[in-house]
């Protein structure tokens, strides 16, 4: 009985120094405005906490609680069951494309009125989400690109174009990202083989493409979830080609690994997150502040330089130079993800996909 | 020690405490899945409660019954690899001295404070082409160059065979320990071979508890996803992994929770298959 009761007390202990910790979200200065902004946990958090938040609050007055949110799709699931419930965990988030379109389906985000984001002006047109009848859900945050990465001893010449995938002289070779919805080699194909990701607007488009795709399989020795698992083979030669984040690569090769980063002549695939408020959010007036705020070419070059991430705005209205612009981007049109596909299709597509790699 | 039977209510309050937590933690959570594989999954959205059986009509098909298939014989293979493996390890651990044995069980142990990942990345490294251990046979003469042995069944089977090696020795011991050696003296002699005692003395001895071992490291290695990802091809992923995929990245929880349930169902049908040949085979 004495050891159940200490395991009792320790768990009690650790259940409150848990639900404590939950309760201590990370206020960066005690003001009458704030804000809770949701941003993907880790890596992107810790940037956004150091380079981002003080300025703005030092800007606007507005304080910012930055929540630690999940990457897939568990954020939108809490985000929904709270609004229906009346709560907002976080007033403005970061969300992906396929979780903005699912939040659209449930009117989850507020439209955002940009008379009031006057930086607005700036953003590339694919960077602002809009509902089918033209309300904006979401602009632009941040974006990212994968590219085509080889390991530089292994193939002393950097491949140009997405084919090199479907080179026999690459059997065994390759390391690809595992799921459909985020590997975007479906979008890949079709602009590599079939003019461009429209050939995947009907179904019998896209089962021709899976067709094509299917012709990677003996090349491919890893699927991979879990990018450490490909960045170490990458680096170490053991898996010499594949996909990968352009800005991961850039940072393992400024470190000195024998490993390139190239944006085929077909493009690299850009995805991106969104900024979003939730209809629960009773600050309505302070995220559009901080949208637009967001949306300043300055900021978003600072995104670039101290966080890794492709500018969301025209790349004439930063200051960043060619050099910092190559390390975050290219010029080379980009591959957009049909991330529309992935909300209309997508327990179809994941069927296809599954039955292709696995079958 | 005096065993006796219960006799008030409160003889049984030793139990209330882990009923309540096994109710809390598993009979609920348990509950709840099956609750969720009827609800009606909303495409690009979440899910409403219903009464449909959707998401077990999608399971039923030959790409799944295949998928489920190798889930199981891979469970099964491991099993019997460990236990074969193990017997005769325990059975010789047992007849060495006290400081040896505490040795070999430490070390046992210490393998089971590693957690899946480091297991899984640890073999992948040494079935690598770059730093593994074929490089070790070409430095012999043995091979003339190295080659990866990852991604490949062997190399699942053996990551998942080391990882439950250390739970079936410790299962196996203490029936070892407690086996008669008077059993296998007798059997020496009257002029049995170690060889043929070992076979014909030790090993129906320990039928029931050789039984309940398979069934253990088979349900262990049943719940297994990681490593099929580390170690294998596509075809080697388990069904677990798929229900990862459902439950995680495409938030199809109703489906993923059809696919466990069925998972556990054909668990649950096949150890109470082994349970009922076992009875039978007693009886007879």
């Amino acid at each position: 009985m004495i050891t159940t009761s200490i395991k009792r007390r320790t768990l009690l202990g650790a259940g409150l120094a848990g639900a404590s910790m939950l309760a201590m979200p990370s206020v960066l200065r005690a003001q009458d405005k704030s804000l809770k902004v949701g941003v993907y946990g880790g890596y992107f958090k810790t940037s956004f906490d150091k380079n981002i938040f003080p300025e703005f609050t030092k800007a606007t007055g507005i304080a910012v609680e930055s929540i630690a949110e999940p990457t897939g799709e568990a954020w939108l699931v809490q985000l929904e069951q709270a609004a229906r419930a009346g709560q907002a965990p976080a007033d403005v988030s970061m969300m992906s494309q396929v979780a903005m379109l699912k939040g659209q389906s449930t009117q989850l985000w507020t439209p955002i009125d940009m008379a009031k984001i006057k930086n607005g002006s700036n953003l590339l047109d694919r960077f602002v989400n809009k509902y089918p009848d033209g309300r904006v859900a979401g602009i632009g945050a941040v974006s990212w690109y994968i590219t085509l990465v080889t390991n530089t001893d292994v193939y002393k010449e950097a491949p140009t174009s997405w084919a090199a995938f479907w080179d026999p002289a690459n059997a065994d070779k390759l390391g690809l990202l595992a799921l459909v919805s985020n590997s975007f080699l479906l979008e890949v194909t079709a602009k590599t083989f079939f003019g461009g990701t429209n050939a995947l607007d009907t179904e019998e488009g896209i089962l021709k493409v899976f067709d094509k795709l299917a012709e990677v399989k003996p090349n491919v020795r890893l699927w991979y979830r879990d990018e450490a698992q490909f960045e170490q083979s990458l680096k170490s030669g053991e898996i010499p080609m594949g996909q990968y984040y352009h800005d991961v690569t850039g940072l393992a090769a400024a470190d000195g690994n024998p490993v390139r980063s190239t944006f085929p002549k077909e493009g690299g695939i850009q995805d991106s997150g969104c900024w979003a408020l939730s209809r629960a959010s009773q600050k309505s007036e302070e995220a559009h502040v901080f949208i637009d705020y967001m949306c300043q070419p300055s900021i978003q070059a600072t995104l670039s330089r101290k966080v890794g991430t492709s500018p969301t705005v025209k790349r004439e209205v930063t200051d960043l130079t060619d050099k910092e612009f190559a390390a975050v981007s290219s010029d080379i049109e980009p591959i957009v993800p049909r991330y529309d596909l992935y909300q209309s299709k997508s327990d179809w597509l994941n069927q296809k996909w599954t039955e292709l790699i696995v079958g | 020690m005096r065993r006796e039977p219960p006799q008030k209510l409160g003889d049984y309050a030793p139990l209330f405490f882990p009923a309540a937590m096994l109710t809390i933690f598993f009979v609920v959570p348990f509950g709840t899945m099956i609750a969720v594989s009827f609800f009606q999954r909303l495409q690009g959205g979440f899910y409403t409660p219903a009464f449909v059986f959707d998401n077990y009509a999608r399971f039923l098909s030959a790409f799944f019954g295949g998928v489920l298939g190798f889930s199981l014989f891979l469970a099964v293979t491991v099993a019997i690899c460990c236990v074969v493996l193990a017997l005769p390890f325990t059975y010789m651990l047992t007849r060495m001295s006290r400081k040896v044995q505490v040795v070999w069980l430490v070390a046992l142990l210490s393998i089971l404070s590693l957690s899946e990942v480091i297991i899984g990345f640890a073999w992948s490294t040494l079935f690598s082409r770059t730093a593994g251990i074929t490089n070790i046979l070409v430095a012999l003469g043995i091979m003339s160059e190295a080659k990866a042995l990852t991604p490949s069944f062997g190399a699942v089977l053996t990551g998942m065979v080391y990882q439950a090696f250390p739970y079936t020795v410790l299962v196996l011991f203490p029936a070892l320990v407690r086996l008669d050696p008077t059993l296998t003296e007798a059997a020496r002699t009257l002029g049995a071979s170690p060889l043929k005692a070992f076979f014909t003395v030790v090993v129906p001895a320990l039928r029931n508890t050789l039984t309940a071992t398979l069934i253990m490291v088979f349900i262990f290695a049943l719940g297994s996803y990681l490593l099929p990802q580390l170690l294998g091809r596509p075809q080697h992923w388990t069904l677990s992994v798929l229900i990862t995929d459902q439950a995680i990245y495409q938030s199809n929880m109703p489906f993923a929770a059809a696919m466990a349930v069925f998972l556990v169902l054909v668990t649950l049908g096949l150890v109470a298959l082994t349970v009922i040949a076992g009875r039978k085979g007693e009886a007879a």
